[in-house]
């Protein structure tokens, strides 16, 4: 047997165990620009490309690093980048693109904190939202939280596979810490990894429509070069390709673009339940704060607190369902983040009628399990009265 | 002078006609210099299934649309940062970009000069109107001097752009500049540019007609193309050492021509070699 059709256990950087797993799921085109604390993703796919016939390039800036990676990926290469949050922002109206003209890409964004510049070297959970509602105009994105550097692997590739599928860009978002993490990762072997490629199009050239819906509702994409000779436009387009401001055309193919992740939940969702069947005190935790929450809430049942927690691993579109059938014995839920909060308010919208509490860090610090067993005490009590 | 009526080309057997009417104005140049690029790849014989047509936002942005090909129009400025990611990704595409003069030099600035440096084989055309004509008129970095604009109600005092010699600096390993007037060797320009390996550069001399022109009261379409060369520019022969973004004179034709590594030839060659070297040491 050889090397690659082995499961193998690696010591691993999160960032590195990411561009591992990138080349894995097929990704043989990396376009970046240099930025604290994702430059070590830039690192890796540059030695590791080569060995598999890719392609890394460094470009000029943020924008032209997603202006090439969906230029690849409209050229039917399987693409990525990494960034920080100044990037991330500088990257928006091209993602916007991607999700307007379904062009798959993923975009890692090893996280920090804000407004501007903020501290590029300190761990902070600042971009979830500007994952969400990051780019201008409603939006359609899907983006992975994960929380160990066996995650950071794994839900890398799985967000290939979303994004290739489903035809729209998936956001990676990793904390620094988890980032520069170095923690024992075992690689699947090649044979038992799922890699999921793109639908392309087959079938007569003549009248063509890549937008139009057959049985899916996500289109097989034209690959340039096959015949099909389309056009690819941020303008609002028809089922043709070619914009279009018919109202009731419009409505039909926005209706369809905005709604497309909805038919893909059982694909999409993904989360962690601990101890939440008869949990009073839930807490909602991501990435590096949920390993935090782990242990207060392993603390706080040893305490004899019914705490729990639910972390989601696709943070968007956030997995609802699950979070309201763990809400049943709720009296408190608590959303530490490192921010100055925002999932706070999903997860308020979500458990609409139970209390939800934050519970904050904005100073470049991880929260600790202690903070937040304390707050569960303290959440316990009121409840009690 | 050679006119497309001597040739088999038919610009209809290359345009989506099932688009139109289009929506370029009565007497943009646009057209004229999209007739020459098509006729530039029907001379080559450059299939359309084979080509790649990436464009930005504007009215340059748009005129891609009416080619029957693989065509992309992209984010406003962005359109070389696509194109890039799309040869690199894909070699075998004849990969083409259409731009402005505030697409490829004010928004997507940074993108022109890098590009240019790469040397990655294709072709770039900037149709300069000198204006932002799809959004009403305002001042680019190529509108000259004195010029009025929506905004530049007092006439523009800012330096001008010379988009061939910013390229030639940077490093496109072919530059040229043409009228649209000069239709046939506009075609020809083409012809080079397409053919050569590297990153080639064209800037078109194109007309704004409807919002420019009738702003500065520079004629009709055929009046403004006819003095394209000299009548709409004669500050531009000022002297060069007192104003030196200006450029002393519009040269046309090929202004650069220089042979240098192409980006992907040379990627792919540097990461074999280096494969090799690397696989040696370690046996």
């Amino acid at each position: 047997m050889t090397n690659s059709a082995q499961h193998r256990i690696r010591n691993l950087q999160g960032n590195h165990a990411c561009a591992l797993a990138a080349v894995a799921a097929g990704c043989r085109f990396y376009a970046g620009y240099p930025i604290t604390p994702s430059s070590e993703v830039a690192e890796r796919m540059a030695a590791e490309l080569p060995r598999v016939g890719g392609t890394f390039i460094q470009m000029e800036d943020e924008i032209a690093s997603m202006g090439a990676v969906l230029g690849a990926s409209i050229g039917g290469i399987k693409a990525m980048t990494a960034t920080s949050g100044p990037g991330f922002s500088l990257k928006q109206e091209n993602l916007g693109y991607a999700m307007g003209a379904e062009i798959p890409c993923v975009v890692i964004n090893v996280m920090r904190g804000g407004p501007s510049t903020g501290m590029p070297t300190r761990p902070a959970q600042g971009d979830v939202m500007q994952a969400r509602w990051g780019s201008h105009g409603d939006t359609v994105v899907i983006a992975l939280v994960p929380a160990s550097v066996a995650e950071i692997y794994s839900q890398t590739v799985r967000a290939f596979n979303l994004s290739e599928q489903l035809r729209v860009p998936v956001i990676v978002l990793i904390d620094e810490i988890i980032g520069h993490l170095v923690e024992t990762v075992e690689i699947p072997a090649s044979d038992t990894l799922v890699v999921t490629g793109r639908k392309w199009a087959s079938g007569p050239a003549e009248d063509f429509k890549p937008y139009a819906i057959n049985g899916s509702d996500i289109p097989a994409m034209p690959r340039p070069g096959a015949g099909y000779r389309t056009h690819i436009t941020g303008l609002t387009h028809a089922e043709d390709g070619f914009p279009t401001q018919d109202p009731a055309v419009v409505a039909r193919v926005m209706t369809r673009l905005l709604g497309k992740l909805d038919h893909h939940r059982d694909l999409i969702d993904c989360y962690e339940t601990v101890a939440c069947d008869d949990a009073e005190i839930l807490i909602v935790a991501y990435g590096i704060t949920a390993r935090s929450a782990h242990r207060a809430v392993h603390q706080a049942r040893a305490q004899g607190l019914a705490a729990g927690l639910f972390r989601p691993v696709t943070l968007w579109p956030f997995p609802e369902q699950a979070l309201r059938s763990v809400t049943r014995c709720a009296q408190a839920v608590l959303v530490p983040e490192m921010n100055g909060g925002q999932l706070c308010w999903e997860v308020d919208r979500i458990c609409a009628g139970t209390p939800v509490s934050r519970l904050n860090r904005i100073d470049g610090e991880s929260i600790t399990p202690d903070q937040i067993q304390q707050r569960i005490i303290e959440l316990a009590e009121h409840a009690g009265h | 002078m050679q006119g497309t009526e001597h040739s088999d080309f038919d610009i209809r057997d290359y345009l989506r006609t099932d688009l139109f009417p289009h929506f370029m104005c009565p007497g943009c140049g646009h057209g004229i210099a999209l007739r020459a690029l098509l006729w530039a790849l029907h001379e080559l014989d450059i299939s359309m299934n084979n080509l790649a047509l990436v464009s930005g936002i504007g009215c340059s942005g748009r005129t891609a649309a009416y080619v029957d090909t693989n065509t992309m129009h992209v984010t406003h400025g962005r359109p070389l940062a696509f194109a890039t990611g799309l040869k690199l990704a894909r070699p075998d595409l004849e990969v083409v970009v259409i731009t402005g003069d505030g697409d490829c030099l004010a928004i997507g600035g940074n993108h022109l000069i890098h590009a240019c440096r790469r040397n990655l084989d294709m072709t770039c055309v900037m149709l300069n109107n000198e204006v932002y004509g799809m959004t009403g008129g305002q001042v680019s970095p190529t509108t000259s001097n004195d010029r009025f604009t929506t905004t530049t109600p007092l006439g523009n005092h800012e330096p001008v752009f010379d988009a061939c010699e910013l390229a030639t600096a940077a490093g496109a390993s072919l530059v040229g500049r043409e009228i649209t007037l000069q239709t046939p060797s506009l075609k020809d320009l083409f012809k080079t540019a397409l053919s050569h390996r590297g990153f080639s550069f064209v800037e078109v001399i194109s007309d704004c007609t409807e919002i420019y022109g009738r702003k500065n009261d520079l004629g009709n379409s055929t009046e403004m193309i006819l003095k394209q060369k000299s009548g709409i520019r004669p500050e531009s022969y000022g002297n060069a050492v007192e104003h030196p973004f200006r450029p002393g004179d519009w040269k046309t034709g090929i202004l650069t021509r220089v042979e240098r590594p192409e980006y992907g030839d040379s990627y792919r060659q540097h990461i074999a070699t280096k494969q090799r070297a690397v696989k040696t040491v370690t046996k």
